[in-house]
């Protein structure tokens, strides 16, 4: 049974695009400033990448306050789960797939598992005939079953496209595939960050200069190492 | 946006013209390109796709692979101090 709090999430991150269209048009009154108030917004830059570290450090604070599993792989997943919620967050709605991130944790809570997979599952089947359809008409009527195969992969791979058309996954899986590596780039520099603090944290606070780790390194590589750290660890 | 664009489509039937789809496979491609260092004119949508396929599960099992190792960390790390060096350094920017 679908809980009303699922076409809540929908409906509020409809209306935040649709605040933020509006703010952006009584900006300028002009479409090209709607486009460029998303460019400013870029998964390359420094800044998204240290307010999705704060977001994951947070997440993961969570996780480990709220040990509910205690086998390893299921913390894995835990985590692995706060990370792409984080990420879809940081996407601010604008994409399909971390409204489908963020609409698929919703849904999780409310109905089990196994109903979920098979709802799907039956769903699928039924999808599957009408999207070879439109993707065949997409390609002049021509039967090419190597594209549309690999179209129908590539949706299934990107969570949110299973049954869209060609051009919406390609658009979709461009803007996931640098999500994916901005994620990547944060995680590795939280882990190293971490690792540091621990392993400083169990030796003794002698020097407190060598082994200070540095957060400047979660972004732009401008700023003095925060000194004042090594007295949070230490 | 494209978004905006595909939206339109559905709702008005199938306005796609090969251009647009030819247009986001490039982009595509521009990502890739990078990754496999060779000139990028050469690939067909296919093969674009299917390297496409392959990364994206190369990053999925990266970022598998990232939370092991972090759900390890955080057994023997407090969070709350990181926390407070990444805030921080967000702060002078």
């Amino acid at each position: 049974m679908e809980s009303p709090a699922v076409p809540n999430t929908v409906v509020i991150s409809e209306r935040a695009r649709d605040c933020r269209k509006k703010r952006s048009k009584n900006k300028s009154q002009s479409r090209s400033q709607n486009v460029e108030f998303s460019h400013n917004f870029s998964w390359k830059s420094d800044k998204t990448q240290q307010i999705y570290s704060s977001r994951l450090l947070q997440a993961l604070r969570q996780v480990q306050l709220n040990p509910s599993s205690s086998s390893a792989p299921q913390r894995g997943r835990a985590v692995r789960e706060a990370a792409d919620r984080a990420l879809a967050v940081a996407a601010k709605g604008k994409t399909r797939w971390s409204r489908a991130i963020l609409t698929n944790r919703l849904k999780l809570k409310f109905m089990k598992r196994s109903k979920r997979q098979r709802v799907r599952v039956s769903a699928g089947v039924s999808r599957s005939e009408k999207r070879r359809v439109g993707i065949l008409r997409l390609k002049k009527g021509k039967n090419l079953p190597a594209v549309q195969r690999k179209a129908r992969v590539l949706g299934r791979l990107v969570p949110g496209c299973r049954k869209e058309p060609l051009p919406v996954i390609l658009d979709e899986a461009t803007d996931y595939i640098s999500a994916l590596e901005m994620q990547i780039r944060a995680m590795t520099a939280v882990t190293e960050l971490l690792s540091r603090a621990s392993s400083s944290g169990t030796r003794s606070s002698g020097t407190g200069t060598a082994t200070a780790p540095r957060a400047d390194q979660l972004g732009s590589a401008d700023h003095p190492p925060p000194m004042m750290y090594m007295s949070l660890v230490g | 946006m494209s978004s905006r664009r595909s939206r339109s489509r559905q709702s008005g039937g199938s306005r796609i013209s090969d251009d647009q789809i030819n247009d986001l496979v490039s982009k595509l491609q521009q990502l890739l390109a990078e990754l496999r260092h060779r000139r990028s004119d050469k690939a067909s949508a296919a093969r674009v796709l299917q390297e496409t396929c392959n990364y994206i599960r190369s990053l999925h099992k990266e970022v598998d692979d990232l939370s092991e190792r972090l759900s390890e960390l955080l057994e023997t790390t407090d969070v709350s101090s990181a926390q407070a060096a990444v805030i921080r350094s967000l702060l002078t920017q």
